[in-house]
């Protein structure tokens, strides 16, 4: 193809996507309602993409991306192995003493929060009484900062160090590791330590949409409510011990392994039971994940891949020690256990491209109750269990744009107390969205970003026990650099 | 008459058939690629390129991508359809599998990472476009694959016998007497795009720029590397001898474990060789082979 056709096809593909971009606006606006104005909080964007490959490798952004950060299989094996393409020249050595592999990443946005059954103060009985009311808020906004830096110490010897901040610049390490890759020279022998993603197929740090509904996966992070209109249960002492994200990245241990075509990833963890918070906070405990997954191609459609996961925890559930009447950190015990686990699929059809996810939860009855292990449990009080699904789409029209389709449904198959609703926590997200890319290069991206996103919640409102119900658009610039 | 009219009405028939014909049955050779049981084709092979592969070989495929000034190693320029790495004999195209083999394999030392993760379609595909860059494709075939005869066995006398060659045959001129791309012809080389180019360093790798095997290895100097001043020895040497070769170059390659390496460093000839060549016990932890 001549470069004025590249030039007719991006001016096409630039009306196209100005046309659905109008459309999708004029989509949210018609779904859209605005009464009131006051504050929730900005979405909060950690996510991975690093033009400090592209700039090192002097490949697009698309090499490696799907639709940044979504990776593609290439990207996906690049990373596998230790960020290095394998011609020996990833060592820095290669490169020009100057070269230092930086990226950050953030994104300014117009954004419109809405819930319906919010907590406030009841003007009808001051100072103490408490009711719903329906906060709707928009404005202009930013995200917080993403600061990478990742890459190569020596051939098979990488790191990644992810300072992060929320909008108000208050930083974090979202991600501190090394790893030593392809020890004696096999590709299933990769030694990862610190903090890091759990090896997740459907990469939460990759997710391509970006508002706070939609910005993680609801079933990553999902945690069965109690009861109606007493969310945190009885044992008010162990809240806050128990958090797990499966999408939150975790400290510890990782062997990953892999074949040379990366069609088969294994791999195994040990980590510390503390849901990624750094110093002993919590308790002494340990948990495991492991992760597999199996990619075969499908004639001319493309290359689909099959999966499966678990994770093994536990969590304290009060403190051993406390000092004024706070609990000393490192000192939970009374240990109980929770899995999560889950079979995914990801399915290419040419362009359009499925992922499917099927997700089981289980708490004990302890954790599901937040009763502290040295307490009997509440009369009736069960493990709870659930069951998620996922099914997001994605319309690749080519490497500069991308359509989003995704709906999370969670449904409880046991709750905490038989006396609870049978639908009790179920939630349900939908969101939908594109991503314009209006340059492809090797230096930097940008990316137009439009959004809209759903949540029902069902008898989650924090006092009447009533449908909760959030919407989320956003419409920025997401750029990297 | 009426027979002049059939002949004339056949001659334009057959005028018309030619006109369509022809250039559909030359244009196959450019619109499709065949590797196995894959048909590649065009148009997936154009949204493939500009997905991958365009940063570097440009948009024209000429390979002045964006990427082009900063690779001290230039891309395959696509409309020259030089290519280094074949089973054909010099100055031929390459088949559609020598291209594939370099996509799955990439080249090492530059900037062309292995595409291994690909699908064997998107590989069919991709190599059915680059061919529509060269007008080569339209007029020519790709030359016929060489015959690589049984390696015959390993020997002490063979590997003396490839160094010999190494010498008489000038080897040493450019990739050095202990074969570290050193000689004293090296800093004077230059590629078809008249880049300085630096031969092969034998003591620091295993890979070689065409592959790992040494079925590769004498792939590579019977054919050639078109576009660097890597000649093709098919016509200078016999099999055999070029056999002795790959076992001796084998030895050059000082940090890579080898039966051909092994066995020279069982002679007492090999292993003082060896011995002198090799950089070993520094303590510098460096995993970068000097």
């Amino acid at each position: 193809m001549s470069f004025c056709g590249q030039r007719a096809v991006k001016k096409r593909v630039s009306g196209v996507a100005s046309c659905m971009l109008f459309g999708f606006l004029l989509v949210v606006f018609l779904f859209a309602d605005s009464p009131s104005a006051s504050a929730l909080p900005a979405p909060s964007i950690k996510v991975n993409a690093l033009p400090a490959f592209a700039r090192k490798y002097g490949m697009p952004c698309s090499s490696c991306h799907e639709a940044w950060p979504k990776l593609s299989p290439f990207g996906q094996a690049f990373k596998d192995n230790g960020y290095q393409m394998g011609n020996d020249r990833d060592a820095p050595i290669f490169q020009q003493p100057a070269y230092w592999p930086v990226t950050f990443r953030m994104t300014t946005f117009w954004h419109r929060e809405s819930q319906n059954r919010t907590q406030v103060d009841d003007p009808a009985n001051p100072p103490l009484g408490q009711t719903e009311g329906k906060i709707t808020t928009h404005g202009f906004d930013w995200s917080g900062l993403d600061f990478h830096t990742a890459g190569t110490l020596a051939k098979n010897y990488s790191f990644y160090v992810l300072p992060a901040s929320d909008n108000t610049a208050s930083f974090h390490f979202e991600a501190v590791w090394a790893r030593v890759d392809n020890i004696l020279g096999s590709s299933w022998l990769n030694i990862k330590l610190g903090k890091f993603e759990l090896d997740n197929l459907l990469s939460e740090k990759r997710i391509l949409t970006l508002t706070n509904v939609a910005g993680t996966y609801a079933n990553y992070h999902f945690q069965p409510l109690v009861s109606p209109g007493n969310l945190a249960g009885p044992g008010a002492v162990t809240e806050g011990l128990y958090t797990f994200g499966l999408g939150d990245n975790q400290v510890g241990l990782e062997w990953m392994g892999h074949s040379k075509d990366d069609r088969t990833r294994v791999s195994a963890a040990v980590l510390s039971s503390k849901d990624g918070q750094p110093g002993p906070v919590t308790g002494r405990g340990y948990n495991g994940f492991f992760a597999a997954s199996r990619a075969f191609q499908l004639g001319r459609l493309g290359l689909q891949r099959i999966g499966a996961f678990a994770y093994i925890g536990q969590a304290p559930t009060f403190f051993q020690f406390t000092q004024a009447q706070v609990g000393v950190g490192g000192t939970g015990i009374g240990n109980k256990g929770f899995y999560r686990d889950g079979l995914i699929g990801m399915w290419y059809f040419n362009k359009l491209d499925v992922t499917t996810m099927f997700f089981h939860g289980w708490d004990s009855a302890f954790l599901g109750s937040n009763t502290p292990a040295n307490q009997p449990l509440p009369i009736g009080a069960r493990a709870p269990t659930w069951n998620g699904g996922l099914f997001e789409t994605h319309y690749n029209l080519n490497p500069q744009l991308i359509l989003i389709n995704r709906y999370e449904l969670i449904r409880m198959s046991r709750q905490v107390f038989a006396t609870n609703p049978e639908n009790f926590g179920n939630e349900d997200v939908l969101t939908f969205g594109l991503r314009y890319y209006p340059f492809i290069s090797s230096r930097a991206g940008f990316a137009y970003h439009s959004e809209y996103a759903i949540l029902r919640q069902r008898g989650a409102s924090p006092i009447n026990g009533l449908n909760l119900t959030t919407s989320s658009v956003l419409l920025g610039f997401d750029f990297a650099f | 008459m009426s027979l002049m009219k059939i002949t004339k009405s056949r001659m334009l028939g057959i005028v018309i058939f030619a006109t369509f014909a022809f250039p559909l049955a030359a244009s196959a050779q450019q619109g499709e690629s065949h590797i196995g049981k894959y048909t590649g084709h065009v148009g997936t092979g154009r949204q493939l390129y500009f997905r991958y592969c365009w940063g570097c070989h440009g948009f024209r495929g000429d390979g002045n991508g964006e990427n082009g000034p900063y690779l001290n190693i230039l891309p395959r320029n696509f409309v020259a359809a030089t290519y280094k790495c074949r089973s054909t004999p010099t100055g031929t195209l390459p088949t559609d599998q020598d291209l594939v083999d370099s996509l799955v394999r990439g080249l090492n030392n530059s900037n062309m990472p292995s595409w291994i993760t690909l699908t064997d379609q998107n590989r069919a595909d991709l190599v059915a476009f680059i061919k529509t860059f060269s007008p080569r494709w339209k007029t020519d075939k790709p030359g016929d694959v060489i015959n690589v005869p049984a390696e015959p066995a390993l020997t002490v006398d063979s590997i003396k016998h490839g160094k010999e060659l190494f010498t008489k045959l000038e080897c040493w001129k450019c990739h050095g007497a202990e074969g570290r791309g050193d000689g004293p012809s090296a800093s004077t080389l230059t590629d078809s795009n008249d880049q300085p180019i630096r031969p092969y360093n034998f003591a620091a790798g295993s890979r070689f720029k065409c592959g790992t095997s040494n079925h590769d290895l004498y792939k590579i100097f019977m054919t050639g590397l078109d576009g660097t001043p890597m000649p093709s020895f098919a016509d200078v040497i016999k099999p055999e001898d070029a056999w002795d070769l790959v076992h001796y170059l084998r030895t050059l390659q000082v940090t890579h474990k080898s039966p051909e390496l092994a066995l020279w460093m069982s002679t007492k000839e090999g292993a003082e060789i060896v011995n002198a060549q090799r950089i070993t016990g520094t303590p510098t932890g460096s995993g970068i082979k000097q």
